[in-house]
């Protein structure tokens, strides 16, 4: 059942810690399997068996090169994932403008106390 | 005048039951630790843009317990209490948080103010029972602002009176 989930779509791939370290690197440009085999310290058959899920999903994609097959991250993927974390975001940035607003007030009440305090 | 644009909040997963949300504020940290746990500045900016925040209460004492109410706008009522399980003054807030809508999730949210030349680096980490639970807290409506989620919460709230 859990096999099934970590191909349906980009959050469940992603949902591996293995496979985010693999797009970390990919996030450096295109890689060879060895490369992210010596770089990860992973066995290979494993590495091969995230970068099909990652592959399924779209998040990866391959091209040959003489006689290497070179895998590269596809930002485009990752895009719901950013957009439903940048909400969130956006939720707490307000938060934290209204706390600015808080601090600037606070900030003057003490320049204020100074004289008393230092 | 300020430069808020420096300043946004980050938010990472790091985890897959963690939140962390980080944010450089231009003030030093014990006024950061003073609006984070005096009732009444509380009041004043953790509602954001969501509403309205009604009540807001903290013992602030290790075991001690907080609560905030806040009145959405949409009409709603949404609430979160915790119990403070580590206090070091100006540093470091350690708490539950229950969403009263979803009692099940107790998450333990730990705050660290680290202050550098005036300004103080916040970082709110975020730990879930689970995953489901971590993925809910995003998709909120009261983080999130999905109409969705907000008619869930109403029909929470609807069903709590």
């Amino acid at each position: 059942m859990a096999r099934a989930a970590t191909t349906a779509d980009a959050f469940n791939a992603v949902a591996e810690p293995r496979r985010r370290q693999i797009l970390d690197v990919l996030a450096g440009g295109e890689r060879p399997v060895n490369d992210l085999v010596a770089q990860l310290h992973l066995a290979q058959p494993l590495v091969s068996k995230h970068l099909r899920v990652l592959r399924q999903v779209g998040l990866v994609g391959v091209r040959d090169h003489g006689r290497q097959r070179l895998y590269r991250l596809d930002g485009r993927a990752l895009k719901p994932i950013h957009d439903w974390v940048k909400n969130y975001e956006r939720s707490w940035s307000r938060r934290f403008d209204r706390l600015d607003v808080v601090l600037e007030e606070l900030k003057k009440t003490k320049e204020e106390d100074d004289g008393d305090d230092e | 005048m300020a430069m808020t644009s420096s300043r946004t909040a980050v938010v990472t997963l790091p985890t897959d039951t963690q939140i962390l949300i980080t944010r450089t504020f231009e003030a030093p940290r014990h006024l950061v630790y003073k609006a984070y746990t005096t009732p009444e500045l509380i009041k004043r900016w953790w509602g954001g843009d969501h509403g309205v925040v009604t009540l807001a209460e903290v013992d602030l004492r290790v075991g001690g317990g907080w609560r905030y109410v806040m009145t959405a706008n949409e009409g709603f009522e949404v609430a979160f209490h915790g119990e403070f399980r580590e206090l070091v003054p100006n540093e470091r807030i350690v708490s539950t948080e229950i969403f009263e809508g979803m009692p099940e999730g107790e998450a333990v949210s730990t705050v660290t103010l680290a202050e550098e030349t005036g300004r103080t680096l916040l970082t709110n980490l975020s730990e879930y029972p689970s995953k489901q639970i971590r993925d809910a807290v995003i998709n909120s409506g009261m983080e999130g602002g999905m109409q969705e989620s907000m008619d869930h919460l109403e029909q929470v709230a609807v069903s709590l009176r």
